[in-house]
């Protein structure tokens, strides 16, 4: 009875293989997007963990000499002697890789990459070995072990083994742990090493958090564009297959079996469509993580290979989700056959009866979620508070589509001129509630465009303009020592409009990791610094060493405005005088004079300058630079920075767009299915109106319009969620992200382009229909009447 | 091989049943037409022995066996194993060829017929790779039946079976219909408008305002 | 005596066995030193290390009453162990130190550990003067000109939560186990090198949570060292040293077989010094009292009887929550002794899973 049962459901996809690709489909670009989404967040997560492993993220306190130099073992063994517990390491570059020599007898014990504690087999072994990351296994390096918590370009041994390569004897740096023995003195009376506290705020997980929410956010929307295609497949499977069914139940198969089979089919075609779904992710992903990659590195320092590995864990959560998704979009089909009177007629679902109470639930649902979207946005509260505004606002606006649309209709009534008109206009209010699902994907994938894109291209408008402002000099070079910079600027000397001193030291700011930029008075500065805000004279402040910039990243964190005052150095507070962009900075920065930055840190000699010269003097000064020996990482010209950071831009966002654009193709294709299902269910509509005289290709060229006006209708409701979007994008989730805020630019050439698009999707979606009406035979129409007893 | 005795049925909403009092007997071998007016109740009487649908009193018993009792389940194995069915409308599976949709019930009920001999002697040895929509009228209510008979039911329920059909088809179907039903001594119920069908046919009930005349 | 050298083992046996396992390592003694029966002792250097050996360790434990009423207990323990019978200058780890500490007072008990490794500077053992050290735990020699250069000890030592300073002034001579201090520890004839100076009084400070206390009592120092451990199927030990009041002192451990009966070997201690080899099975360890440890159950409360002597005694623990919680955790705290004889002393369990 089940294979004879189920042969003839499944028959009916040998018939209509399109439906069958359609609802496959389906279900494999949601299972693509969504898991493709999470491969990157995974494989990006694991990057961090790997990162914390070995230390570099600075999860302990460390112990350093002030001028960087390496500490002589007895000073180790004095402060071991002393009571406390310190761990050396030693840190260098061997092989062309950051090589990493740990102690794991007095190490923390989460300090040991992970892999090593557990799975190897102990001191005496890790004490031979020298382990390196996987993308470094080809290296050829003598008893390299490749251990895959290892960050790329990093290699860990134990610090006898590093001692023997490297020559290398003294730490680089002490950890101390966490929990020191009872009755000490503080370790920083104990010894004149500087004592580094742990850095909370370069976790990159913390850091890269918005970032991979965002990306997220954008999986779950394709997700359920995906399964809004599905639903409406097996819809139309079910709304086709009504006749068999009842053919099979009038035969003899029991309803719990027609229901488990076609749950049984429905578990299979997910199954198939689930792991194509996978597969799809991982070429997706696989292809969008060189740009992550990128993005992260770029953005957050956060070391992140461009290789992606595949876990199956992810690939079965992911067929678990395709399995899951299948089930809710199959679910209400189910129910409808399980409640589908075995007698009943063959007559199309009664469209709108009831309809009006669904309306007004939906329409008092999107208000709630409105006023949830504007009170989530009003107070600041992080990044998750943020991201709860923008989901309640994008579901809220998906839920005020169809009220809506029924609303505008029914206000269009009077406006109709003639019968047909009115037909058409209430014919189109009926058909509203049959697409609003495939509508909704439209306006969530339209809003989420024109949000990311405005975004977006504010970013880069801003981006540019503060380049522009940021980079004044022509050239920018970095020496080693005072010595080598005398030599530099004899070199150059006479060639230049003005050669300008830089110098920089690495500092907490207010409690949080930050640095001090040294900056010459100098118009360079002067005109062209991208101050947000400033008090007047604020440059004569500035050097006359009575007043500080801070960038915008630290003052809005901190709360600062003119006027606060910012401890600098011991015995040095300034208040603020200017806050000035430093976009792409995750960190505070603070700005001082060059006059009283040499005050305040004597020993800070300035490494750098900022060189002001005719723009084609350029190359050659610096070919005369390299001749001299100054290495290429040291020299910097003005084009090439800004080339540099543009292309890191680009990268940034190219995962964005490519998202935003696939989630536009998802529901371009969720709206060709709606109107397929549709076309069908809606001959008897169709036939009374052309028996009443009508020609076929007016009702199909009315059916196109019809199409297009409600696409267009989308477009128009899409534009404000997609601007309130980009507003939250840029006001909430970026300040709270990335810790500056963006002036909102509308770009309206961008609107039309997209306006085109949803109506070429639309258009392109009822053409077919369209004109299989057109073309359809008139005995077609003309069964309506014989079928409808 | 059926008995119905004192069915009633009124359908909800409506004032008088639809079926009021209905005894009724067939034997196995029997052939009996049931007539009468639109809407006098034919249809719902077919469907209450089917087990479509439930009356509000009165026994069904098919080949000894009380519907009464049994749940949607026990119906559907009932429709599957003893009853075949003939609709106006043939209610093929659109997507199954012809031998697949001869076979259907059978397999469904567990067996698997031989469809040789059953499909010449419905004229359709050559027709069964074709699927439903390729077939004539007459041709898609020969596979209908033959659908009923290969599951070798003990009583045939056919419901307007040549309704469908120009009168010289509906002939040659109610011509093979009846010797087929002779041949394996099954049981025929045949609603039909046509008195000069319903003369064929061995026996003749009609139905008029829910009672049987 | 052997029990010390398991617990050393299994104690690095996650840093050190590994792959080949515990009972190889014990079969591989290549390249070692072997104990030597007819071992001419010489002291003070045989106070230091013998890095030919794989093993070694100075163990000492103090019986304390607190002048503030109550009993305490303080163990210190340096363990080495070589990776390889070199021990090379600088990071090049060939030789390995651990140490363990522990404070039990009547309602607490405290522990710490610690690693290093030889070469840096970091810990190790000098003979002349005498210091045995880990970090800032520390034990060492005051320097007397006279007598054993062990006569005169101070003893310092740092955890999470506590630290004790004490002094230590040995009343008696040095004591050799076994056969002039070899000790032979089964059948299969595993030995040791073993001595003891049993006689310490001990005055000096513990530091905890809840303040300073003074204390006076009785130490035991322990030096051994061997390339052999256990046999396989010997589970772990029941191990004491008592401290008579009338100035005898008893050391006795019972090895637990899983193949057979347990294995019971001692050595009893006259007030002067003048020691006997307990023959095996003439010591006696019965459990009285099982206590819930660390979420399992062990004997913390002992009937103790020696043939011969007449001796019947009542061995129990001040604290039964003496648990020393380190990388192997064991059991170890001080004891009271009554019955035939009065004294202190401490216990030491391992195996208990």
């Amino acid at each position: 009875m089940t294979r004879a049962g189920l042969s003839a459901l499944l028959s009916h996809w040998r018939q209509r293989p399109g439906q069958l690709a359609a609802l496959v489909l389906g279900l494999m670009l949601a299972t693509a997007l969504w898991s493709g989404v999470q491969a990157i967040n995974a494989e990006a997560r694991n990057a961090y963990d790997r990162a914390e492993g070995v230390l570099t993220q600075g999860r302990f306190a460390r112990l350093a000499r002030a001028d960087g130099g390496p500490i002589p073992v007895a000073d180790y063994v004095a402060l071991r002697r002393a009571g406390y517990l310190v761990s050396p390491v030693i840190e260098t570059d061997y092989a062309g890789l950051t090589l990493l020599g740990l102690d794991p007898l007095t190490a923390p014990a989460d300090a040991l990459p992970g892999g090593i504690a557990t799975e190897t087999t102990g001191f005496a072994d890790f004490s031979a070995q020298l382990y390196v990351s996987p993308e470094s296994a080809d290296q050829g390096l003598p008893g390299a072990q490749v251990l895959p918590s290892l960050p790329p370009g990093t290699a860990v041994a134990d610090i006898s083994t590093v001692a023997r390569l490297t020559g290398v004897f003294d730490p680089t740096y002490l950890l101390v742990l966490p929990d020191q023995p009872a009755f000490l003195p503080p370790i920083e009376t104990a010894t004149d090493l500087e004592l580094r506290l742990p850095d909370d705020s370069t976790d990159p997980g913390e850091m890269t958090a918005a970032f991979h929410m965002n990306l997220t956010a954008f999986g779950l929307l394709s997700f359920g564009v995906g399964l809004f295609i599905a639903h409406a497949a097996i819809g139309l499977a079910v709304e086709q297959r009504r006749p068999v069914i009842r053919t099979l139940r009038a035969l003899g198969l029991p309803l719990r079996r027609l229901i488990a089979l076609l749950a049984l089919e429905l578990l299979g075609i997910a199954a198939i469509a689930g792991i194509l779904g996978v597969l799809l992710g991982y070429v997706i992903a696989a292809a969008l993580l060189p740009g992550v990659a990128g993005t992260l590195r770029g953005l957050y320092g956060a070391p992140i290979g461009a290789e992606l590995g595949f876990d199956p864990a992810w690939a079965l959560a992911a067929l678990a989700i395709a399995l899951i998704g299948a089930g809710v979009a199959g679910a209400s089909a189910l129910w409808r056959v399980a409640h589908m009177p075995i007698l009943a007629p063959a007559l199309p679902r009664a469209w709108a009866m009831d309809h009006g109470r669904i309306l007004r639930r939906q329409a008092l649902a999107a208000a709630a979620l409105f006023a949830l979207a504007a009170l989530f946005a009003a107070v600041p509260g992080g990044l998750v508070l943020a991201f709860a505004s923008l989901a309640a606002l994008l579901l809220g606006a998906a839920l005020a589509l169809p009220p809506v649309l029924s609303w505008l209709l029914s206000r269009a009534r009077p406006l109709a001129r003639g019968a047909f008109a009115e037909w058409v206009l209430a014919d189109t209010r009926q058909q509203v509630s049959g697409l609003s699902l495939a509508l909704m994907a439209l306006l969530l994938a339209l809003a989420a465009n024109v949000g990311v894109s405005t975004m977006v291209g504010s970013f880069r408008e801003t981006f540019v303009q503060w380049l522009d402002q940021r980079l004044g000099a022509e050239l920018y070079l970095r020496a080693s020592n005072p010595q080598e910079l005398d030599r530099l600027t004899a070199i150059l000397g006479g060639r230049t409009d003005a050669i300008l001193p830089v110098a920089s030291v690495d500092r907490p700011l207010l409690g949080q990791p930050g640095s001090i930029l040294a900056q010459a008075d100098d118009p360079t500065y002067r005109e062209r610094w991208p101050l947000l805000d400033a008090a007047p004279d604020a440059f004569d402040a500035l050097h006359a060493g009575t007043g500080v910039f801070v960038n915008e990243q630290i003052a809005l964190r901190e709360g600062l405005s003119l006027g606060d005052p910012v401890p600098l150095a011991p015995g040095l507070t300034l208040p603020v005088v200017a806050i000035y962009a430093d976009y792409g900075n995750p960190e505070g920065q603070a700005v001082m004079g060059l006059g009283p930055f040499r005050a305040a840190f004597p020993d800070v000699p300035p490494l750098g300058l900022a060189i002001r010269a005719d723009p084609d003097a350029v190359p050659g000064l610096i070919e005369d630079l390299r001749a001299a020996g100054l290495p290429d990482g040291a020299i910097s010209d003005q084009a090439n920075m800004r080339r540099i950071s543009l292309m890191v831009f680009e990268r940034t966002f190219r995962v964005t767009d490519a998202l935003s654009a696939l989630t536009l193709g998802v529901a371009g294709l969720a709206i060709l299915l709606s109107f397929l299902t549709l076309a069908r269910m809606r001959l008897p509509q169709l036939a009374p109106v052309w028996a009443i005289g009508q020609t076929r290709t007016r009702l199909a060229g009315t059916e196109l319009g019809r199409s297009l006006a409600l696409a267009a209708l989308t477009f128009l409701l899409a534009l404000p969620v997609g601007l309130a979007l980009a507003w939250l994008l840029l006001n909430r989730v970026n300040t709270e992200a990335f810790g500056w805020r963006l002036p909102m630019i509308l770009f309206p050439g961008d609107w039309l382009r997209l306006a085109l698009l949803a109506a070429l999707a639309a258009g392109l979606a009822a053409t077919l229909p369209a004109l299989r009406l057109a073309r359809m035979a008139p005995a077609r129409l003309l069964q309506v009447f014989v079928h409808e007893r | 091989m059926l008995v119905v005795e004192d069915l009633a049925k009124t359908y909800p909403g409506a004032t008088t049943p639809v079926l009021d009092g209905v005894s009724l007997s067939v034997a196995a071998g029997e052939t009996v037409a049931l007539t009468g007016e639109s809407g006098s109740g034919k249809s719902t009487l077919l469907h209450l022995v089917a087990g479509l649908d439930t009356p509000e009193h009165g026994r069904i018993a098919v080949g000894g066996a009380d519907l009464a009792p049994l749940d949607d389940a026990g119906r559907a194995a009932l429709r599957r194993d003893r009853i075949g069915l003939v609709f106006q409308q043939f209610n093929l599976i659109p997507s199954l060829t012809v031998e697949a949709n001869l076979a259907f019930q059978a397999r469904l009920a567990g067996r698997t017929p031989d469809l040789g001999p059953l499909a010449a002697r419905l004229g359709l040895s050559d027709l069964m790779r074709r699927y439903p929509e390729e077939l004539s009228g007459g041709q898609q209510q020969r596979v209908a039946i033959g659908r009923a008979l290969a599951a070798a039911p003990g009583l045939i329920l056919a419901d307007e079976p040549t309704g469908n059909l120009d009168e010289a088809t509906g002939d040659a179907v109610l011509d093979l219909l009846m010797e087929l039903a002779e041949t394996t001594g099954a049981a025929l119920l045949m609603v039909t408008h046509s008195e000069r069908l319903a003369a064929r046919l061995s026996r003749r009930v009609h139905l008029s305002r829910g009672r049987l005349t | 005596m052997s029990v010390r050298i398991a617990l050393l083992l299994l104690a690095l046996w996650p840093l050190t066995a590994g792959a080949q396992g515990f009972a190889n390592l014990g079969t591989e003694a290549e390249g070692y030193a072997l104990p030597d029966p007819d071992h001419v002792w010489d002291f003070p250097a045989d106070h230091g290390p013998h890095p030919d050996f794989r093993i070694e360790w100075w163990y000492l434990t103090a019986s304390l009453q607190g002048d503030d009423g109550h009993r305490y207990g303080v163990q210190w323990t340096l363990f080495r162990l070589a990776l390889t019978p070199q021990s090379p200058e600088g990071w090049g780890a060939e030789q390995i130190w651990m140490g363990h500490a522990g404070l039990t007072a009547e309602d607490s008990h405290h522990s710490a550990e610690r690693f290093a490794r030889g070469g840096i500077g970091q810990a190790g053992v000098t003979a002349q003067p005498f210091e045995a050290w880990i970090d800032d735990w520390r034990m060492a020699g005051q320097g007397t000109d006279t007598g054993d250069a062990l006569d005169a000890l101070t003893l310092t030592s740092r955890g999470p939560d506590f630290a004790y300073d004490l002094d230590l002034e040995a009343t008696g001579p040095l004591v050799f186990h076994g056969q002039n201090g070899y000790s032979v520890k089964s059948e299969a004839g595993q030995a040791s090198n073993y001595y003891s100076q049993p006689f310490y009084e001990v005055s000096g400070t513990l530091m905890l949570p809840g303040g300073e206390v003074a204390v006076t009592g009785q130490g035991w120092l322990d030096r051994e060292w061997s390339s052999q451990p256990l046999t396989d199927s010997q589970t772990g030990w029941d191990w004491i040293s008592l401290q008579f009041d009338d100035g005898a002192r008893l050391m006795g451990y019972r090895l637990r077989d899983a193949s057979g009966p347990a294995y019971t070997v001692g050595t009893w201690i006259e007030a002067d010094g003048t020691t006997q080899a307990l023959s095996p099975g003439d010591l006696i360890m019965t459990p009285l009292t099982e206590t819930e440890v660390a979420g399992r159950s062990l004997p913390t409360e002992w009937q103790v009887d020696l043939a011969g002597r007449d001796l019947s005694l009542r061995v129990g623990a001040i604290n039964p929550q003496s648990w020393q919680d380190v990388g192997f955790a064991y059991w170890e705290g001080p004891v009271t002794v009554s019955g035939t004889r009065q004294g202190v002393g401490y216990l030491e369990m391992t195996g208990y899973d």
